[in-house]
């Protein structure tokens, strides 16, 4: 993971505010991300952990703020007749940032008519105009990295839930993106098969994949961050260090979070 | 038995009918279907709200009025606007037909679009998958396997309605039949017309179980 400007941020967000109706999911989230950096956000559910990142990959829209994804803005703050509200880019520069961003879901949303290679080589070779035999070679590398050599012409259903989710890995990498987000990737899975899934998302980090992880998983918060946010009530409550999070602060809230779980 | 080689070559004619109604009806009922289909869904009211119309008026009145309707409807209403047009017996019969079974085939296909969860569309979405690339390779795939138990339904029944274009005198099988009935003064032309409609359902219903089978090899 090159970047050229060191500082620039790859991703920036900005007072980002979301409501459902008159429930305020998000309040006032900032923060911003550099390449090759890892981020967890932690949080009780209904915290708008999900929500967060289904704004930042455009599964919902933002009410206010900003949200800058690899130097190109995908909103903006804006005025409306009704008052402060968002611009969104054109067309064509979100579908850019989309290119340029992968989402992992919690329950895979393989295609499950399509074999394990077809699930990984349609979009490169729809979308992004590769020829199928590299599209193949691609998707073959990846599922060698991913430990499902052999399962290339396997379906979805034939497969656990641990080797669903790392084919859907392995399909959101196809796109070559700049970041990488993972929505609770193993809250779907049993105990046994998250390490499984844990320890690729753990090796990408290690090969600087940029990455936003939500997740319950606190030891993996942890130990795979670099950066670390606690959400609680649609507003980030702490964020800094692991170490600072996990260890330093002082917060209560967190605190009363963190003790839930005997593992952190 | 000699009576039975007279009859035979007489149903067969009538049959033929009868398969080209099926056939053709098919043929135009099932695209059209998913026209309506996708329009029922469409996000305008102004596009809803007559789709719905259009269907529940061809589910909520019977297909035999229906292909009155278009056959002597067609006829009045070029008379009265003064233009010189109207269907003959057979292209009425399908034209019926088709708008028919459309209705009900749109329904189906409605159920089956709609049973395909959210987060197929968001993957392919976030995959930078076009609307139309989601639509016919994720979604409609898979909307196939889970139409065919009701299509097969419709199909099926569908066999059987071709009797009713006996209504405005198109000379299929049980038209035919009913002829040869009066003829021999005897049901039994009826009971081969029977099994011809039979055993084409028979064969039907064995080729339907075996796409259901074909396309199992996924759940």
């Amino acid at each position: 993971m090159e970047n050229m400007n060191e500082s620039a941020p790859i991703l920036k967000v900005e007072h980002v505010k979301k409501s459902f109706g008159d429930l305020h999911v998000l309040k006032d989230i900032s923060f911003d991300l550099k390449a090759g950096e890892v981020l967890s956000i932690i949080g009780p559910s209904g915290s708008g952990k999900s929500t967060l990142l289904r704004c930042l990959t455009q599964l919902e829209t933002v009410d206010g703020g900003l949200v800058q994804v690899d130097g190109k803005d995908m909103v903006v703050p804006g005025v409306s007749a009704k008052g402060p509200a968002v611009k969104y880019a054109p067309a064509k520069t979100l579908r850019e940032i989309r290119l340029s961003t992968g989402l992992v879901f919690q329950n895979f949303n393989l295609f499950p008519h399509l074999t394990v290679l077809q699930n990984l080589c349609l979009a490169p070779v729809r979308v992004l105009g590769d020829e199928r035999k590299d599209a193949r070679a691609k998707g073959q590398f990846l599922l060698k990295r991913m430990g499902l050599e052999g399962k290339e012409k396997a379906y979805p259903c034939e497969l656990s839930g641990g080797q669903q989710q790392r084919v859907s890995i392995a399909r959101a990498l196809a796109m070559n993106p700049k970041i990488l987000f993972f929505d609770e990737p193993t809250s779907a899975l049993d105990p046994e098969l998250t390490g499984e899934v844990l320890k690729i998302i753990k090796k990408l980090a290690e090969d600087k994949m940029t990455m936003v992880i939500v997740t319950h998983e606190m030891a993996f918060a942890r130990d795979v961050a670099d950066k670390v946010i606690f959400m609680d009530g649609g507003v980030i409550v702490e964020q800094g260090t692991p170490d600072h999070v996990f260890r330093k602060s002082g917060n209560e809230r967190l605190a009363q979070f963190l003790s839930r779980f005997t593992n952190a | 038995m000699s009576e039975l080689s007279t009859l035979l070559p007489i149903l067969w004619g009538g049959f033929c009918t009868t398969l080209a109604i099926f056939g053709l009806t098919l043929l135009f009922s099932i695209p059209l279907g998913l026209l309506i289909a996708v329009l029922k869904m469409s996000k305008w009211r102004v596009v809803r709200y007559p789709v719905s119309f259009y269907i529940s008026v061809m589910r909520g009145t019977p297909l035999l009025l229906q292909i009155v309707a278009i056959y002597f409807g067609s006829y009045y209403l070029s008379e009265y606007a003064g233009v010189d047009f109207s269907f003959d017996r057979f292209p009425a019969v399908i034209v019926a037909f088709s708008i028919n079974y459309a209705a009900y085939f749109a329904e189906i296909f409605r159920g089956g679009i709609q049973s395909i969860s959210k987060g197929q569309y968001e993957a392919a979405y976030m995959l930078g998958m076009t609307r139309t690339q989601t639509f016919f390779r994720i979604i409609l795939p898979q909307v196939v396997k889970r139409v065919v138990p009701a299509s097969a339904n419709e199909v099926i029944t569908l066999v059987k309605d071709t009797s009713l274009a006996q209504v405005i005198a198109v000379t299929e099988l049980f038209a035919l039949a009913k002829k040869q009935q009066a003829a021999y003064a005897s049901i039994y032309p009826l009971f081969v017309a029977g099994v011809f409609y039979y055993v084409a359902n028979l064969l039907l219903s064995v080729l339907f179980a075996y796409v259901e089978r074909k396309l199992n090899y996924y759940k």
